[in-house]
């Protein structure tokens, strides 16, 4: 397997064809993502989401190169990281075409081979990521990136896929996008680990961020992935309080506390023992997702021609229930 | 299930600071169903290169009216050949004046837009150009 091994010695030729294989999910692409498998595992996978026109990318772009320049920690030694960055922007609906715009806001990370930047489009998902975003993730995680930036479609309530695939999932609100109602509802904001109001500099920033300081002190703070307390034989920790920091990404205000944020929390992982449940749950998901997937195309590969076609007639002539008309094509009853 | 869409690299190198026609071509490919990455402005050949490398674009096109074609063409065309990209085909539209057009199309260049392009043609071009790459790599 060429490709696999040219990967994994840093060729970024090898590396972005690659991506291309696994985002067609063509069937060598699938193989080399298997064979590349063992080695993944070591890269801090951060998910970047919030509403459209907030300044993921701005936010993207400084953050990646603090961490270039800096690493995690103002007060470790300072520690160069190795950053990959998958962008996802929404395909049209009508083409299928997308325009993908998130390097516009890149500039700053140019000619540094200690980078990398995938754009890609969600080709019809809707959760915030394209279906092949997970498995290009691992792609970069064998390929050696410390960390892993994964910027969503602008993303409103409901788009919260991030969370099962990211270890830490940075929410970013800016002034003026809504009352406090809005950050009330369920959602996003749920899966916040760490809040972000950029813009900072605008007028009704402080607002922002007291409504959303306020909503944090509602929330019960209970975890979405609960260790089980017998499972780890370390000290309790204490449940994680997701912070709400003010950034103006276009200035690079903000990013050193973010960046330590980030690095807090992934400590707050390790020491509680909720890296080990979240990879876990998020491993689950997957291979349950792929079950289903294969076991509905092994299905109907099955059936005779046309089977699922008529059932879906009965349905659409309301003859017949959805459930019904499963079930009947499950137990290969005569229609 | 599985899409194979074209992905198109849509970059306006050198210092003129206008992308309206690059955001037009950029709409229109989009609409005919292909993913555009688009650099946004002021970039030069190696961000060019670079973000094609990354990309694994199919196609790059160029939006030139500085006059400078000479100039930023050749050395992208350079540095894509040196990362091995060398297959992937350029094109190029904005102000390029007719004297240029054979050097260019010498160096290897698959298309040259004027103003007034309908943009039906540049879609077809692209299409075209890619495809007369894929066939020329098996």
């Amino acid at each position: 397997m060429k490709s696999v091994e040219r990967v994994l010695k840093g060729d970024r030729l090898a590396l972005a064809r690659l991506l291309t294989q696994i985002e067609n999910e063509d069937a060598s692409g699938l193989e080399a993502l298997s064979a590349l498998y063992p080695h993944t595992g070591h890269a801090h996978r951060i998910g970047i989401t919030g509403a459209p026109g907030t300044g993921k990318s701005s936010l993207v772009n400084r953050l990646a190169l603090h961490l270039r320049q800096n690493g995690w920690s103002e007060q470790a030694e300072p520690e160069a990281e190795t950053v990959a960055i998958v962008a996802v922007d929404p395909s049209s609906p009508f083409s299928g075409g997308a325009f993908l715009g998130d390097r516009i806001r890149m500039r700053d990370l140019y000619g540094d081979p200690g980078i990398f930047i995938r754009s890609m489009a969600s080709r019809g998902a809707l959760g915030g990521l394209a279906r092949a975003t997970v498995d290009m993730v691992e792609v970069l995680d064998a390929a050696g990136f410390a960390a892993i930036l994964i910027e969503t479609v602008g993303a409103g309530q409901a788009e919260v896929d991030i969370a099962r695939m990211a270890h830490t999932v940075v929410v970013v609100d800016a002034p003026g996008l809504g009352d406090d109602v809005q950050a009330i509802k369920a959602g996003i904001l749920e899966i916040a680990d760490i809040l972000v109001v950029n813009k900072a500099d605008l007028p009704g920033a402080e607002n922002t961020l007291r409504a959303l300081q306020l909503v944090l002190e509602l929330a019960n703070t209970a975890q979405r992935t609960k260790p089980d307390a017998a499972a780890r034989d370390v000290a309790p920790q204490p449940a994680w309080v997701p912070p709400v920091l003010p950034t103006v990404a276009i200035q690079g205000d903000g990013i050193v506390e973010l960046a330590q944020a980030i690095h807090d929390h992934r400590e707050h992982l390790d020491l509680s023992g909720e890296y080990a449940a979240r990879e876990r749950a998020r491993v689950r998901t997957e291979m349950e997702e792929l079950l289903r997937q294969q076991l509905l195309e092994g299905f109907l590969m099955h059936q005779p021609e046309g089977a699922f076609e008529a059932a879906l007639e009965l349905v659409l002539t309301k003859k017949k229930a959805p459930r019904q008309a499963v079930r009947e094509m499950i137990e290969g009853k005569k229609r | 299930m599985t899409e194979k869409r074209l992905r198109i690299l849509i970059a306006k190198p050198g210092l003129d600071g206008h992308d309206r026609g690059a955001k037009v071509i950029a709409r229109a490919l989009r609409d005919a169903g292909m993913e555009v990455i688009y650099t946004g402005l002021r970039q030069t050949p190696e961000m060019i290169a670079e973000a094609a490398l990354q990309e694994d674009v199919n196609a790059v096109g160029l939006s030139i009216l500085s006059g400078a074609h000479m100039a930023l063409v050749p050395r992208l065309l350079e540095l894509l050949e040196m990362q091995g990209q060398a297959n992937v085909p350029v094109l190029i539209g904005g102000i390029i004046p007719d004297e240029d057009v054979p050097q260019l199309k010498k160096l290897g260049i698959k298309g040259i837009f004027g103003p007034g392009t309908s943009t039906d043609r540049v879609v077809e071009s692209v299409r075209q150009a890619v495809q007369a790459a894929g066939a020329a790599q098996d």
